[in-house]
């Protein structure tokens, strides 16, 4: 189980600190698919960063599997079982996809990895992880590597955007795979994808870094089309700022 | 027979991946002596008459065949400097296996220069591979000069692999190479110094025949306090194409110049150069260590890449 207790996170911008994350309590469950939505810039990347300790809170705590890992650096998380997939998956010169695989521990399972993301070991296990790779098959690669890890808690940043859409559709399958084998695995899903809203176990909605709604996709699902909705009257020129509107 | 140390063994498994005694030709020198050489009915080897050093000759047409000429210096103080000359016969198609490993025990500077020409006849081809590595517990210096002189003939190819990534502290690299037409160089360097460690390299490579090329690749990196001077000069003098790139990466407070330089003497070379100093990207480490390395075993594993060397290699360099 994964939990949040309090956490915020804050920056320094302009001289002032601006809250990215706002006291946000949550607990994922084992065997789970949770996917995190909002609008641009409401705090998603920043809280799946901060489980992975890319990014230090600045309150609160993090629990996994009932420690207190707020103070863990990422290789301790990693090797704590938790992964994470880059939004933008970084590029590497001279590293092989298959060194990648050795690195992460799952050199034996690269090639049926690959495969499940559509993309034959024969013809990239020995290609440079860099620059050579289209955005869609460091996107895919990305996924693989993190699912190759074996991960208790697997977090994916919007696994579906930058790929094509016959892709987008599996790869989303495949990040809700891992909690849906009963091996008590998480899978925390940072997406727009309706159908992936739709087909979580629970819905978490952020919303200028609080977290405003977290509950099964029927539930939250009249609060997005009313965030939807808000959002785009205020980028039509509404008047009422977006936080008035979410009341 | 010859008896390797345990010291010995670990240079020669560094600089030339060897494991005992190579098969083929070969010619293995240790504190300025030679202790153990072979020649085969292709590949003769022979010492120098006048100054130290050996003569290579391959015959012509020899396919497919290798020479391994490392060097050791096991003890302080020495200063070896070795002259070694290939003549590689038309045709032929050959591997050779160089580098120098100095193990330095003591308070005194350990110093191998070795002076390396290769004649390559028409239509010859070669892939050289030359490893440098010091270690050793003592507080001496450990310096390695090489100088390699290269004249391919028509046609002629040759691919320099000069490695050169762990416990030098000073080394003066010089690489000059003359091209007849349609002949084709190709030099990576990679180098990698650390603490207070100091490298110099200067690479020339003048193109003289219609249909010559050349790509000078070089990357190094830069850590702690050490600093780093690369300079490569291309020459067009006829219908040529070379291209210079040089790619660093700076960290701790080490310092680096790059000065690529083109000289065309003909309107019909072809000479391009980029180069790029730059530091580790934050995102990089971070990926790694997503995957459960720590930040030094990333950092590491950026290095090793970006070098194109294994990753062993450079445990031991930290800055």
């Amino acid at each position: 189980m994964l939990t949040l207790e309090n956490l915020g996170v804050s920056v320094g911008e302009n001289g002032r600190q601006k809250d990215i994350l706002k006291n946000i309590n949550l607990e994922l469950l084992p065997g789970r698919v949770y996917a995190l939505t909002g609008p641009n810039g409401s705090g998603k990347t920043t809280l799946a960063k901060a489980v992975m300790g890319l990014v230090r809170p600045t309150s609160g705590r993090i629990l996994w599997e009932g420690r207190d890992i707020t103070d863990l650096d990422i290789t301790a998380r990693a090797r704590e079982g938790i992964a994470y997939a880059f939004q933008q998956p970084v590029r590497f010169k001279g590293l092989k996809i298959k060194d990648l695989f050795a690195l992460a521990g799952a050199d034996g399972r690269a090639a049926a990895y690959l495969a499940q993301v559509g993309l034959c070991a024969a013809d990239y296990l020995e290609r440079e992880a860099g620059s050579g790779l289209s955005g869609g098959e460091a996107k895919r690669l990305e996924v693989a590597l993190t699912l190759a890890r074996r991960p208790r808690l697997a977090i994916f940043d919007e696994p579906e955007a930058g790929v094509d859409l016959w892709v987008q559709e599996r790869l989303l399958d495949l990040v809700a795979a891992p909690a849906r084998r009963g091996q008590g695995v998480i899978s925390l899903v940072i997406t727009h994808s309706e159908k992936f809203l739709q087909q979580a176990d629970e819905v978490l909605l952020l919303e200028e870094g609080r977290l405003v709604e977290a509950g099964p996709p029927d539930r939250v699902w009249p609060q997005l089309e009313k965030d939807l909705a808000c959002r785009w009257g205020n980028e039509c020129g509404g008047e009422r700022g977006a936080a008035e509107c979410y009341r | 027979m010859v008896q390797l140390s345990a010291i010995d063994e670990e240079l020669l498994a560094t600089i030339a991946e060897l494991h005992g005694v190579p098969g083929g030709a070969y010619n293995i020198r240790r504190n300025g002596e030679l202790i153990a050489r072979a020649s085969t009915p292709e590949i003769q080897v022979e010492s120098k008459k006048d100054k130290p050093g050996i003569n290579i000759f391959v015959a012509p047409g020899t396919k497919g065949k290798s020479v391994h000429i490392p060097v050791l210096l096991t003890v302080s103080g020495l200063k070896d400097v070795v002259y070694n000359t290939f003549d590689i016969g038309e045709d032929a198609d050959v591997l050779v296996v160089a580098g120098c490993g100095i193990h330095n025990p003591g308070e005194e500077k350990s110093q191998h220069d070795g002076i390396h020409e290769f004649i390559l006849r028409r239509g010859a081809r070669m892939r050289y591979v030359e490893r440098h590595y010091g270690q050793g517990p003592g507080t001496g210096e450990r310096v390695l000069n090489p100088k390699t002189i290269l004249i391919l003939e028509d046609g002629a190819q040759a691919e320099l692999e000069l490695v050169q990534i762990s416990g030098v502290d000073g080394t003066v690299r010089e690489t000059e190479a003359t091209l007849a037409g349609r002949a084709h160089l190709v030099i990576r360097e990679s180098v990698l110094t650390t603490g207070k460690q100091s490298a110099d390299s200067f690479i020339s490579v003048e193109l003289r025949g219609n249909g010559a090329s050349t790509e000078v690749l070089a990357r190094s990196v830069a850590r702690g306090q050490s600093r780093q001077i690369f300079r490569a000069r291309l020459t067009g003098r006829a219908r040529a194409k070379g291209h210079v790139a040089c790619d660093s990466l700076i960290m701790d407070q080490a310092e680096i110049s790059s000065l690529p330089e083109l000289h065309a003497a003909s309107p019909e070379a072809e000479l391009t150069h980029e180069a790029a100093i730059g530091r580790i990207a934050g995102e990089q480490l971070l990926k790694l260590m997503t995957l459960g390395l720590s930040e030094e075993e990333a950092v590491n594993t950026i290095l090793a890449g970006f070098l194109g060397v294994n990753r062993a290699l450079l445990a031991g360099s930290r800055s």
